[in-house]
């Protein structure tokens, strides 16, 4: 089958089955996606599917429609994203095993609500789990992250 | 200025100097005390000066070997070496370095001797000393404690002037001028008319001198990182998917592993069928291992998928296995054949709670707990005919190479680790049973780099837990005041139980099974802490702030009781009763920033804990009302004493890091067996603490004590006795047994 990532294109053989995060992980070798639980309980697999985030781990190959965005393909150190930005500004990261999910989360949630109140911020980012507990930073980046996109 | 003293005399003066007058600043004296790994494979034209820096024409390379396990411990050492070698983190390499016992850690022993962190006496003093003495002896190479900065806060930065001033006396050297007239700046010697000489260009010549054996550390008024806010090193590569976790190395030829084993603890394995696995697409092998099965394939999750279609014929746990029972067992230690330590003994209990008109009595419980990290246990390794290689997290990179070295059959130099970042651990990775596993792997798969993987159901049935324990507490109070406090707590050995792992002797009483509460600064007339030994159960070990992570429930839910009882306020009774001026004074800072004593307003209440773990004066208040849909957690408010905050923005986020570990856990965690098989094998049913639920936390940073200590572990211990607290005062309710959850709502 073929899948785009990061805009480029892949062919994989895989069975119609085989998580989505596998075959990034596994198969293309793309491991900004993390796996944490498998079983969409911690949200650290989380990329986009044109443009909205999904839990990879519970995404199957064969039901892909539709371009796929990773962290890598979000920004890189040269050219931050956003809330990758508000994320090293606000210093959220510990040991940063959940921080992949946890900014594609908050990408794409403020790409649907631009301007979201505290109780949506914390209901978008409660499925995202982080066992180091940065959630007042997120709580602050994705703020943060807000009003810069909000000044784009 | 001015004490001279050498490195190898450490051990003395540690326990002297540091006590008496805090750090000490001013010229030390060098001494190569070890081996210096870098020597090993030093390059031509390279140059090293003690084990903690390296230069060669490309690049400064400072060695950081206490492992990273979210705690930031990269950047807290590679600044501190930074802090004199004049260099910017941002143009250096950073790298973990060798197994090695110059790296061993001075201090952290001392975390299981019987000496409470106020104490200054002589045996305190001879103890912490031994502390150094036993792990320079041993070489032990170990991350936990809290120890990372108390240990490297003066080795680092003596490392770095070393190496600067070696640097500088190349130059002089290389250019004739005197040393005198040199100084450095970011990475470079400047001459007098503002020449560059980089560290890098001089190296060649440092490697033909010998490194300079004194030096003199900048006061902290001089310092341009340390004590300043500063950004922690890895903060753009975990923001950006680029930070390479064991679990994500990647290998040419590589194979992808993983590993299942008897769900039932401790049972092994007698045979299995692999037929049906072995026809799955993708899947190279199905190998046995120590207590069960490996499977070896193209892909990780066919694995996962073979892996559960291999059909094991198991063998019964040899433990306890139902939780039920595991409790009798603690209830049942509370017998003086099982007593196991009695440090903390004041007044005359017995007879004060004879006196007494009252005795308050209550029995508290605190459940296993996983430590559960993000990234799950996995290891990349590949061996050849004379030399294994390990890439993963550990915090015990020595044990770790001595127990692959047994099993690879090869001599522990011949066994390289390569120690990466960890996606958390919080004490998981003092063990090395995942890395045992995959080395057993590569025995029967030689030439070929594996990436073995555990699922996540793997990683939660196959935990240390932290042990459970029961409480039985007994107090007096009279005239407005507690009197009499009387704490007996019953628990399996953290201690014993990992040490045996480690092949280590564990002698002489457990501390970690009162930590936490034995040592508390109160003068209570009449004062007794006893620890009861419960005999090995499921293997246990060290989970964040170890044996404070559940004493501090016991002994400040109790302290609250207590303080109800007498009719006092439980802030203004600690204070009272509290003798430690640097406790005392998080006690009011608490106080300060939560308007303690102010009405909270309907259905709302505030709870107080303190606890003094790994030398830190720790106080929370906690702030809850009763909704309609459970308790809500609007506010923590945090205070902690470590002598100085190296770095402001960390210390926040480890603090309030260690309130929502501590919070999380005693709202909705446990582990139970049955069968001796964990019952919760995924987050769905062990839910530490989500966003949502996430209450504000404001942290203050106290710098009046007179030893630098660490601050990954000290915010856990007073989390749950002061949400506990704040439930009582919002409810009347007393909740004696964690989780929280199994008897209130949370909003």
């Amino acid at each position: 089958m073929n899948l785009t990532v990061n805009g480029k294109q892949h062919e994989v053989d895989v069975e119609d089955d085989m998580p989505l995060l596998w075959v990034l992980r596994d198969e293309l070798g793309i491991t900004g996606p993390k796996y944490g639980c498998g079983i969409a309980q911690c949200g650290a697999c989380t990329v986009h599917v044109d443009g909205i985030a999904v839990r990879s781990c519970q995404l199957a190959a064969a039901d892909v429609d539709g371009e796929i965005t990773t962290i890598e393909g979000l920004g890189t150190p040269d050219a931050l994203h956003a809330v990758q930005a508000a994320w090293v500004e606000h210093q959220v990261a510990q040991c940063g095993y959940c921080q992949s999910g946890q900014i594609m989360q908050a990408a794409s949630f403020l790409d649907l609500n631009p301007e979201p109140t505290d109780d949506q911020i914390d209901a978008a980012m409660s499925g995202n789990l982080c066992r180091c507990g940065t959630y007042p930073r997120i709580r602050a980046a994705v703020k943060t992250a807000a009003s810069r996109l909000q000044g784009v | 200025m001015g004490r001279v003293r050498t490195i190898a005399r450490r051990s003395f003066l540690v326990g002297s100097a540091a006590i008496l007058g805090g750090v000490a600043f001013g010229t030390y004296l060098y001494k190569r005390e070890v081996e210096n790994p870098l020597e090993a494979d030093l390059a031509p034209g390279a140059a090293t000066f003690n084990p903690f820096v390296k230069i060669d024409g490309e690049a400064v390379t400072l060695i950081t070997p206490r492992a990273d396990v979210g705690q930031g411990a990269y950047s807290i050492q590679a600044h501190l070496i930074a802090e004199e070698l004049d260099v910017d983190l941002d143009s250096v390499r950073i790298e973990p370095g060798p197994p090695s016992p110059a790296y061993y850690n001075g201090v952290v022993a001392a975390e299981c001797m019987p000496i409470a962190a106020t104490s200054d006496s002589f045996m305190a003093r001879t103890g912490r000393g031994a502390s150094d003495v036993v792990g320079k002896l041993i070489g032990l190479q170990l991350t936990g404690g809290s120890s990372t900065v108390p240990d490297m806060y003066e080795r680092l930065r003596v490392a770095g002037a070393v190496a600067r001033e070696t640097l500088i006396a190349a130059a002089a050297k290389q250019t004739g001028l005197p040393a005198s007239e040199l100084r450095t700046e970011q990475g470079a010697v400047l001459l007098p008319d503002e020449t560059r000489l980089a560290y890098t260009d001089l190296a060649a010549v440092a490697a033909e001198i010998t490194p300079v054996d004194e030096v003199t550390l900048r006061d902290p008024p001089d310092w341009r990182h340390l004590g300043k806010p500063h950004m922690r090193t890895d903060m753009m590569a975990k923001s950006t998917g680029t930070q390479t976790y064991g679990i994500d190395m990647t290998m040419d030829g590589m194979v992808f592993a993983t590993t299942r084993t008897n769900p039932a603890l401790g049972g092994g394995i007698v045979g299995f069928d692999a037929s049906e696995a072995e026809a799955m697409r993708g899947i190279k092998a199905v190998l046995p291992i120590s207590g069960g099965i490996a499977v070896v394939a193209d892909n990780t999750w066919r694995a996962f998928q073979a892996a559960q279609a291999v059909a094991c014929d198991w063998v019964p746990t040899p433990y306890i296995g139902e939780t039920e029972k595991q409790f009798e067992e603690v209830a049942g230690s509370f017998t003086e054949d099982r007593q196991d330590s009695r440090f903390k003994d004041e007044g005359d209990v017995l007879a004060a709670l004879d006196a007494a008109e009252d005795v308050l009595e209550a029995e508290y419980r605190i459940p296993y707990l996983a430590h559960a990290p993000l990234e799950p246990m996995s290891a990349m390794v590949k061996l050849a005919e004379d030399r294994l290689d390990i890439w993963t997290g550990t915090q015990i990179p020595r044990f770790m190479q001595m127990s692959a070295a047994e099993i690879a059959g090869l001599d522990k130099e011949q066994v390289h680790i390569h120690v990466l970042v960890s996606g958390g651990s919080f004490g998981r990775r003092l063990e090395d049973d995942y890395v045992r596993q995959a080395v057993e792997i590569a025995v029967q798969m030689p030439d070929t780099p594996i990436k073995m993987v555990w699922s996540r159901e793997e990683d939660m049935t196959h935990d240390f837990p932290r042990p459970l324990a029961i409480a039985r507490a007994r107090g007096a109070v009279s005239d407005g005041a507690v009197q009499a406090f009387d704490l007996s707590i019953a628990a399996p050995s953290v201690t014993a139980s990992s040490l045996a792992r480690l092949g280590q002797p564990a002698i002489g009483p457990d501390v970690a099974i009162v930590a936490g509460a034995w040592d508390q600064p109160f003068q209570i007339p009449n004062y007794r802490v006893t620890g009861y030994r419960v005999p090995p159960m499921v293997p246990v070990s060290s989970w964040r702030s170890v044996g404070a992570s559940g004493n501090g429930f016991l002994h400040e839910s109790f302290m609250d009781e207590l303080c109800h009882a007498a009719g006092v306020d439980p802030l203004e009774e600690r204070l009272r009763l509290c003798w430690h001026d640097s406790s005392r004074k998080v006690l009011e800072a608490v106080g300060e920033m939560s308007d303690w004593g102010s009405d909270p307003g309907p259905g709302r209440g505030r709870g107080i804990a303190f606890t003094l773990a790994f030398g830190v004066p720790t106080a929370q208040v906690c702030e809850v009302t009763q909704t309609e849909d459970g308790i809500r957690i609007d506010k923590v408010y945090v205070a902690a004493e470590v002598g100085r905050v190296l770095d402001p923005v960390n210390f926040e986020a480890q603090l309030a890091g260690g309130v929502i570990w501590g919070l999380g856990h005693a709202m909705n965690c446990e582990i139970t067996y049955e069968g001796g098989v964990a019952q919760q094998d995924n987050y769905h049913a062990y839910e530490g603490l989500r966003l949502h639920q996430t209450p504000q936390i404001e942290v203050r940073g106290l710098e009046n004590g007179d030893q630098i200590r660490g601050i990954g572990e000290p915010g856990v211990p007073p989390a749950a006795p002061a949400l506990g607290n704040a439930i009582f005062a919002a409810t009347g309710t007393r909740i004696r047994a964690l989780p929280f959850s199994r008897q209130v709502d949370f909003a």
